[in-house]
């Protein structure tokens, strides 16, 4: 049963090292599937708890559809201006992509306002996360999306300031394709925030 | 509010043993730094060390750590197997409840977290990029941030030991007893900031470990050429970036409902506190085949080497790995069939637990066939690994067992269920990482162990373990139940917590030996020098590095034809690689901002922990002005020119 | 070598006779079940374990045989240091656990289903209810029909099914009488079930698996299986208990306290255990004492 292992004189062929920008998206993909996993667990508690209103009132009490549509629309513009951006980026065009991620920067820090807003008011009428296990879960999993949107915003800035001293160096465009896919990332995750949380209790 | 939070001085004071406990911490700590200030050692560790970005330095650090860990768990076990000697019937034994729990829960959390998983990272970083013929993992920068921040969790359990106490929860934490109501002070608050901070960076490493292996191995090693080491790090970093954001979850979830008054797991409040444990065991369950399949990885490594002989069944393992990988994500809820989840959920997790003893079993009869028709050198890694192939068999046989839901009714939670999850951690990852260790350490540090005193130290393991542990089976069927700092006289259990006592001293006189061998090694290391880079016949890519492997690992790129590269072009089953010219190459700067990091993590978790909130928004302000001062710079590569190369390489041969 | 050898044996001869002195006492339970739920739990671990010795037993023969046999000093043992696969070898290890496991699948789906702790035990003999609450750190067993309750301390009645009714007002634990059953789960807010029946008559030790806190190891208790009629009178004995439990006593009961004698009670408040369970699923405004956490 020995098995021939002598190997001919075989050319191997050496393939180029993988380059630098492939193994950071590489790893940057894993990390959103990281992080897609703690959403998951998010939702998971949210589809277990939002039922545990423990007296106090429940979803369809506390939500407002038109006003929700009004967040999902100015994120979704968002996540349009950021995929300009990038485009904007791998063209080498700087100008486009500071005024693209400009506009993208803003339509999140009004999607930041626009949460806060609607925050402030459920605290103030009485309705914060310690009421009840639903208002707990629904409290984190849709401050846990508005906290990246938040870091996300940051980042951006970050960029914004990056590219404006140094242009789009290999390094810029590098990070600015991650922070757009980010971006895209959060998107996504709010759509299944919009459907789960908002729309489901309507539907009902 | 003061400026210390809820830190007073009564967090020192905590009774004779305590104090005892934190005397020995703190003169520790200053001995340590006393000794490295009378060798004017510091600069050298700073640059040689705590800056270094180089794996191999960031895994003996990584190693180190799970050393002094590894002390401190075992003492806790001492404590515990005494106190479980003693306390029977009237006598209460020398440890109050409380601190009794604080030992058990320190143990538990201690030995997974601070021990286990950094001997598995250790030894990762350490040989793993040289295995794959490539010069340092796929994000050096991360990695000693991953460090750091693992360490920073490490150094806060024994801050909890000082100052103010640990968690009195059990090492799962389950609500509500570690809610607010139940857990008032800061125990619980040490838990979950040493997880979450040590766990982050866990989950770091993992990413940057798949990448490694996916994107940077050498030319011409194909997924199906690689060391099947290489195979079970892969499925065990795929746990991790999958299993630690659950962990992650979880634990924020439990610090919401302490900090800010939520309820997801509270009693009460329309809190669900089964949640919390099917969350904890949902990354608890992956936990273990995380630590457990590099060690199979090890035992591959080792059994081809030692037996002279190719692994028997290459894809089979890898299937077998792989199969693994994907079923430990199906069968947490085997750890609360109690729970009354229902007949048909119980049995399907009961079957889908056995179905991976299927997996388990092959890669067993695999490693018996790679002996078969070898040269099987009794080394001391080989030992280890005949350790345990019977102690795993013997617990896997208890686990099958605990998998039948009605039989688990009658074992759960009780001191079985305690003897076979120790079986099947002590025997199948600290066994496997302890012949990693003497199996690598020459490729590591250039001289080989003393073999005398390593298999003294696997016997007093080995005995001592089946001293220790079979008393602790038998204690289950005898209706013990875990975590007990008392129980009835009448009930029979105290002569085999005796024994187990015994065999408790066993095992640390096994530790004693290791020490000892580590001693006696360093002493005769000139005698003891690897100079041929091979000194066990190796046939994977590290052994074709002079020993202790250079910084730059390899002075030209390896080029791989085979599995086994090494060992085939040693006895011309394949050409010598090409001679290719020597290149310059890139490697990365020291930088201390992990250590910044690090540091800053310590700072925000231990302030949390007592509620100072400026510390808090000052290690978090730290934290993100060091990652901003990374990303700014983008100089953080040296060259070393191909000359420089060449002048090395012929030097060293 | 050797004195280290002699020492190893010593060990192991030492521990043999600490065996064989615990099992002069039968003092391994589980070998001796008295129930009818922990004769089969038991008989089921006794089929288990007979299949994996199937696999078991071979592995060990083999591990140190080959090793043995292909040591590198041993020069008449072949040696094909290239030799890495033989599909048939590879095919029998992957099929024969496979096997294995089946049987044992089987298994478990049934005897999950039979032995189902929510499930009632058929018999002619109308199941006793019995509503067990976990405090800190004591067991309360309230006997709803007979109107009395006990604490730390347990009397049924052989041959008759026992329904018990598991809540806590504390941390989690697990009720568990090893020679009668196994364990389930006691929690907060929460009602799980566990049905057993007593063979025998006699005095079976009763613990809480699940670490609950400080008071944790008081938590035993002795379950006395008694005669039917000895249950009856000893319900009637305890209806004479000048000691009633109401919410008032409850109170009292049910703050923190560490091994606790065995007590008993006329049960003063029918609806105390509904009551215990729904303090934690309704705001404080809605019961009269509010609801911890």
């Amino acid at each position: 049963m020995t098995r021939d292992l002598l190997v001919p004189s075989v050319q191997v062929t050496v393939p180029p090292f993988t380059e630098r920008r492939e193994i950071t998206l590489l790893g940057f993909w894993i990390y959103l599937l990281s992080d897609a996993i703690i959403f998951a667990c998010l939702f998971a508690t949210y589809a277990v708890l939002h039922v545990n209103t423990f007296g106090g009132p429940g979803a369809r009490d506390l939500f407002s559809l038109p006003y929700v549509l009004l967040e999902t629309f100015v994120l979704l513009v968002s996540s349009f201006t950021a995929g300009l951006g990038a485009l904007a980026a791998y063209r080498g065009n700087a100008r486009q992509v500071l005024g693209w991620f400009s506009v993208t920067l803003l339509l999140g820090l009004a999607f930041l306002s626009l949460e806060a807003h609607e925050f402030v008011g459920l605290v103030a009428g009485g309705h914060g996360p310690a009421q009840s296990g639903f208002l707990s879960s629904y409290f984190t999993l849709v401050g846990t999306h508005g906290l990246h949107v938040a870091l996300g915003s940051f980042w951006m800035l970050f960029m914004l300031i990056a590219v404006y001293l140094r242009g789009l160096t290999e390094t810029n465009v590098r990070r600015l394709t991650m922070l757009s896919l980010f971006w895209h990332f959060l998107d996504v995750i709010w759509i299944f925030i919009f459907t789960i949380v908002y729309l489901l209790p309507f539907i009902k | 509010m003061t400026m210390l939070g809820r830190l007073t001085f009564a967090a020192l004071e905590q009774g004779p043993i305590v104090f005892a406990a934190q005397m020995l911490v703190l003169f520790g700590a200053l001995g340590v730094a006393a000794l490295i200030t009378y060798l004017k050692r510091w600069k050298w560790l700073w640059n040689e060390y705590l800056t270094s970005l180089d794996a191999k330095k960031i895994g003996i650090m990584y190693l180190v750590v799970a050393a002094v860990m590894l002390v401190r768990g075992g003492i806790d076990a001492l404590m515990m197997r005494a106190q479980q000697a003693v306390a029977v019937g009237n006598n209460a034994g020398y440890l109050p409840p409380e601190h009794f729990a604080q030992v058990f829960t320190g143990h538990g959390v201690i030995m997974i977290f601070f021990v286990a998983m950094p001997l598995m990272f250790g030894i990762m970083n350490v040989i793993l990029p040289v295995m794959l013929g490539t010069r340092d993992v796929a994000y050096p920068f991360l990695n000693s941030v991953s460090f750091y921040l693992f360490t920073a969790g490490a150094a806060l359990v024994m801050a909890s030991l000082v100052i103010g106490q640990f968690a009195t929860t059990g090492w799962t934490a389950y609500p509500p007893l570690s809610e607010l109501a139940y857990s008032p002070g800061v125990g619980v608050d040490y838990y979950i900031w040493a997880l979450q901070i040590s766990g982050i960076g866990t989950l770091l490493a993992g990413i940057n470990f798949i990448v490694t292996i996916l994107k940077k191995r050498a030319p011409g090693m194909s997924l199906m050429k690689m060391p099947m080491y290489a195979w079970t790090v892969l499925g065990s970093m795929m746990l991790v970036v999958t299993a630690f954001p659950v962990l992650t979850a979880t634990l924020g979830l439990l610090t919401l409902d302490r900090y800010l008054g939520m309820h997801f797991f509270t009693a009460g409040g329309g809190g669900n506190m089964m949640m919390y444990v099917n969350l904890f065991w949902a990354w608890g369950h992956p936990e273990v085949y995380i630590l457990v399949l590099p060690a199979f990885g090890v035992f591959s490594e080792v059994v081809a080497t030692f037996s002279g002989k190719r692994l028997f069944g290459y894809t089979s393992m890898v299937i077998a790995t792989m199969a693994i990988t994907i079923l430990s994500w199906l069968v947490w809820l085997h750890h609360f069939f109690t729970m009354g989840a229902g007949a048909d959920v119980n049995a399907f997790f009961g079957i889908m637990t056995m179905i991976i003893a299927i997996p388990t079993g092959v890669k067993i009869f695999n490693w018996l066939f790679t002996m078969y028709r070898g040269r099987v050198r009794f080394t001391t890694p080989m030992r280890w690994f005949l350790g345990f192939v019977a102690l795993f068999t013997i617990g896997g046989m208890a686990g099958v067992l605990m998998a039948v839901p009605p039989a688990d009714f009658e074992l759960h939670e009780s001191l079985f269920l305690v003897a076979h999850f120790h079986t099947m951690i002590v025997s199948g990852v600290l066994f496997g990482d302890f012949a990693a260790l003497a199996y690598w350490f020459p490729k590591v540090f250039g001289f080989t162990l003393s073999e005398k005193w390593g298999i003294r130290a696997f016997w007093a393991w080995t005995v001592g373990f089946m001293l220790a542990f079979i008393p602790l089976y038998v204690l289950g069927f005898m209706g013990a139940t875990r975590r007990l700092d008392h129980y009835p006289a009448g009930l029979g259990w105290n002569p085999l917590f005796i024994v187990a006592g015994v065999g408790a001293l066993v095992i640390a006189s096994g530790v004693v030996c290791q020490a000892i061998q580590l001693y006696v090694s360093i002493r005769d290391r000139r005698k003891n020098r690897d100079l041929t880079g091979d000194p066990w016949d190796g046939r994977t890519l590290e052994w074709s590095t002079p020993s202790p492997v250079p910084f730059y690992n390899f002075a030209r790129t390896p080029i791989v034809a085979i599995r086994d590269p090494f060992w085939a072009v040693k006895y011309g089953l394949a050409p010598q690689t090409p001679e290719n010219d020597y290149l310059s190459i890139e490697l990365p700067r020291g930088s201390g901002l992990g250590l910044v990091i690090g540091g800053a993590a310590f700072a925000f978790a231990f302030a949390m922990v007592w509620h100072i909130w400026w510390l808090v928004m000052l290690g978090a302000l730290v934290m993100l002005g060091a990652l901003f001062v990374r990303f700014l710079d983008e100089d953080t590569e040296s060259i070393i020119s191909a000359d420089t190369l060449r002048r090395f390489d012929t030097a060293t041969v | 070598m050797n004195r280290y050898l002699f020492l190893i044996i010593l060990g192991i001869m030492a521990s043999i006779a600490l065996f064989a002195l615990s099992l002069g006492g039968s003092h391994i339970v589980l070998f001796s079940p008295q129930g009818y739920i922990a004769k089969r739990e038991v008989a089921l671990m006794a089929l288990a374990l007979r299949l994996m010795l199937i696999i078991v037993i071979p592995v060990f023969a083999l591990t140190f045989a080959i090793a043995w046999h292909y040591r590198a000093g041993n020069a008449k043992a072949r040696y094909l240091p290239n030799w890495e696969h033989n599909r048939l070898e590879e095919a029998i290890w992957w099929a024969v656990p496979f096997l294995i496991i089946i049987a044992l699948a089987s298994i478990t789906w049934t005897s999950s289903h039979a032995l189902d702790s929510y499930k009632g035990i058929a018999t002619s003999t109308p199941a006793l209810e019995i509503d067990v609450v976990a405090l800190d750190w004591k067991w309360l067993f309230i006997y709803p029909a007979q109107r009395i309750a006990t604490v730390n301390t347990l009397t049924i009645p052989t041959g008759t099914p026992i329904a018990f009714k598991l809540t806590a007002d504390a941390p989690m634990n697990a009720l568990w009488i090893p020679q009668l059953s196994g364990q389930e789960m006691a929690m907060p807010g929460m009602v799980t079930e566990l049905h057993i029946e007593a063979d025998a008559p006699g005095a079976y030790h009763g613990l809480s698996g699940n670490y609950s806190g400080a008071g944790f190891a008081g938590m035993q208790f002795t379950a006395h299986a008694v005669s039917k009629s000895a249950f009856g009178a000893w319900v009637a004995e305890t209806r004479m208990s000048t000691s009633t439990l109401d919410r008032v006593t409850y109170a009292s009961l049910a703050a923190p306290s560490e091994n606790v004698a065995p007590e008993r009670y006329v049960l003063g408040d029918p609806g105390l255990y509904t009551w215990i369970v729904m303090k934690y699923m309704t705001p404080p405004a809605a019961s009269s004492t509010p609801a911890s956490g």
